[in-house]
């Protein structure tokens, strides 16, 4: 009846509806993924974190407690009252945009995810373009940190700023080079093409399972792939040197406070959830349960048929829920890889971008192009025997460039290509103040 | 209205002409803006105002990759080179207006004038759509630069390598 | 989007283009005569799709899936030489200010007879 209702209405107001059903539970996650960053980075570093704001005493004495759940709404109470202080010297314009374009990526992106199966209602615009507008949403990610860093008026906030650009456009190369791999294993730009070719076989062969491209050993290397990417592309440890507090201040948001602050940080966890929807989407098979066809199980294994039916509508009805899991699990990876890896410094990670990523994407790439062609002259066992083939052939020609001490290039450790060649891996400082 | 436009005025029509007015200001705002940051913010927004008329000449592929190249790569080049060489606002290069700015000035609207005499009113009256449907599609420029031009393709690619062989080049202290 | 003319696009473009031209014999910063020629390349990709959409070529029916994309990807190489063109353009400012200390280009008259 509700359906009925949401079917007469104008196209306008249904895709109305559609943008607040993305836009609001993002807006009120916001504080809940705050929450959940606090309380497992401080299990993690064995200490207990948050607790004490949501704890109510009763008359008799007892407490409640509610795990310290109303935190994030005491810090954003917090930030809210704080004195919104502006610089005399920024420039006014930009200083009240670049928080606001910081912001608008994470929305953007959010409008073409499909999260559950109902096309009228998911996602909000299926573009035919759509993997490559992520590629131009990250493109446009990097104006908030640049604006802001310049914004600052001041030197170091400048060179946070400078560093973080180009940061994010070298990591968006191997993003964008690693989905573009599964862009060619599906033959379709679209997002709900890509969730619907993951429901297909798994490998061709295996009728039971569904064939999530993280199965697939060109799709698990590409999932790694875009997952360091991902971490890099929104400034989070190991990759978060432009907002460090013991190296440039806090980079290209020194001068930002209160609620202008707040956008950044709202900003850097909504870009955090969105991007872990779309590495769900692209390579975990979006919003389905687990990766086991039900129909054809349903349909083969009569034992099986009635438990099958009753998972099939449970994955259809709740897909919403599997969506909001996976992108939740990969916040905690997110939040696991904060807590145990050091930072970076600037030439390593730039190094890690360019020399190691990049190469690996590429060396992938050429490996998805076999398989199809392959698969198209010998079916599904032949392709994947020629997968087999070239990794080890592409892998021995890396090797064989690398050379035997397997050090070309890597700074601080020797070798006669990192030698003099300082200047070309720092941008350079503005000689003027 | 005392003269009859050669086109019917639609919806359509409105809309695009929102757009065109907000691209032609930030155009005009790159050539005016003494800073050079805000300059290449002005043409920032042109391009991402061209990309969105992009997308109504059914366009979409060229749309998206005017977003990711033009707005999302070159201009953050030239922001970068901005911000290094600090030419924001605080040394802005300071150009008089003299007497050669109004001579370029006029020589510009004389050229546009003779160009919009010859061209628009022989094709005034020219409104229908003669592209097939799809037309914009990825698959539709991939096949056709994959066949037809595909010459040209592996070129620009070579041009590309050289272009950053030759940046890279450029930009190094010590040969 | 049907009901837009065709001169809407190229009066847009025509626009474009000459406010392009004015802005590289005004300025004097040459990082802005380079946005200014981008400007301009940007009127022509769009002149270049207006007529994509609106008048595809008109050549013997054999030929006409090429003719009829000719335009659109005509927009790609031009983009791609747009790319080319600005990373070198941007490397040889960057070499003359680290040279002179001054990117006014009317002091960089050398060449001058």
């Amino acid at each position: 009846m509700l359906w009925d209702w949401f079917i007469q209405l104008h196209p306008v107001w249904q895709a109305l509806i559609r943008v607040l059903l993305v836009v609001l539970p993002i807006l009120l996650l916001v504080p809940g993924m705050i929450w959940w960053e606090r309380r497992l980075l401080s299990w993690m570093q064995d200490r207990i974190g948050p607790n004490r704001v949501a704890t109510f005493t009763l008359k008799g004495g007892k407490k409640i407690s509610l795990f310290g759940l109303l935190q994030p709404i005491a810090d954003g109470v917090k930030l809210f009252f704080k004195e919104d202080i502006t610089p005399a010297a920024v420039d006014r314009v930009i200083y009240f945009i670049a928080p606001a374009i910081a912001l608008f990526p994470a929305f953007a992106l959010a409008g073409t995810l499909p999260w559950g199966p109902i096309k009228e209602l998911t996602p909000i615009a299926d573009v035919n373009i759509g993997v490559l507008y992520l590629l131009a949403i990250s493109s446009l990610g990097v104006y908030g940190v640049v604006l802001a860093g310049y914004a600052g008026n001041n030197k170091y906030s400048l060179m946070g700023g400078l560093r973080a650009s180009a940061q994010l456009i070298s990591y968006e190369l191997a993003m964008g080079m690693s989905v573009g791999c599964m862009v060619l294993a599906t033959g379709s730009l679209r997002m709900t093409d890509m969730v619907k070719a993951q429901e297909e076989a798994l490998w061709g062969v295996v009728p039971a399972l569904q064939n999530w491209y993280a199965f697939t050993p060109f799709g698990f290397v590409s999932m790694v792939i875009f997952l360091i990417c991902m971490v890099a592309e929104t400034n989070r440890a190991p990759f978060d040197l432009p907002e460090a507090e013991n190296e440039l201040i806090a980079g290209y948001h020194t001068e930002y406070s209160s609620m202008k602050f707040a956008v950044f940080f709202m900003g850097e966890y909504a870009a955090m959830f969105v991007f872990s929807g779309v590495l769900s989407v692209i390579f975990l098979g979006g919003y389905n349960a687990l990766p086991i066809r039900w129909d054809w199980v349903a349909a083969n294994v009569p034992a099986l048929s009635t438990v099958a039916n009753a998972f099939q509508g449970l994955n259809a009805w709740l897909a919403p829920v599997w969506f909001l899991g996976k992108c939740t699990f990969f916040l905690s990876v997110y939040i696991w890889l904060r807590a145990t890896l050091p930072r970076l410094r600037y030439d390593q990670l730039m190094s890690l971008g360019w020399k190691s990523l990049l190469p690996a994407a590429l060396a992938n790439f050429i490996v998805v192009m076999i398989w199809i062609y392959c698969t198209r002259l010998y079916g599904p066992v032949g392709g994947w025997a020629s997968v087999a083939v070239a990794a080890v052939l592409i892998a021995a020609i890396i090797q064989g460039v690398r050379g035997p001490h397997g050090h070309l290039g890597r700074p601080g450790q020797g070798g006669e290509l990192s030698k003099g060649s300082k200047d070309a891996v720092f941008p350079p400082f503005p000689d003027h103040s | 209205m005392p003269f009859s436009l050669p086109f019917p005025i639609t919806p359509e029509l409105g809309v695009f002409a929102a757009m065109a007015g907000v691209a032609a200001l930030a155009a005009v705002g790159v050539v005016f803006f003494q800073d050079a940051v805000r300059s290449a913010l002005c043409l920032v927004l042109n391009f991402f105002v061209l990309a969105f008329i992009y997308f109504t000449l059914s366009a979409e592929m060229l749309g998206i990759t005017q977003i990711v190249v033009y707005a999302g790569a070159i201009m953050v080049l030239f922001l970068f080179v901005i911000m290094l060489l600090n030419l924001g606002a605080t040394s802005a290069i300071k150009e008089k207006l003299d007497a050669k700015k109004y001579v370029g000035l006029g020589l510009g609207v004389v050229m546009a004038m003779t160009i919009a005499v010859q061209v628009i009113p022989a094709l005034a009256s020219s409104t229908t759509v003669r592209a097939p449907d799809g037309f914009g599609s990825p698959q539709a420029i991939g096949r056709s630069l994959m066949t037809h031009y595909v010459f040209s393709f592996e070129v620009a690619s070579i041009l590309l390598m050289v272009g950053i062989v030759g940046s890279i080049l450029l930009a190094k202290r010590r040969l | 989007m049907q009901g837009v003319p065709l001169v809407a696009y190229l009066s847009l473009g025509l626009f474009m283009f000459t406010v392009g031209t004015v802005g590289v014999i005004m300025r004097r910063n040459p990082i802005v005569i380079f946005m200014c020629i981008e400007l301009m390349l940007n009127a022509v990709n769009l002149t270049f799709l207006a007529f994509a959409r609106y008048m595809p070529a008109k050549v013997p029916s054999a030929m006409l899936p090429e003719a009829v994309m000719s335009g659109q990807v005509m927009v790609v190489f031009v983009m791609a030489v747009a790319a080319a063109e600005v990373a070198v353009g941007l490397g040889i400012i960057m070499a003359i200010f680290r040279l002179r200390d001054s990117v006014d280009i009317d002091e960089m008259n050398l060449l001058r007879g």
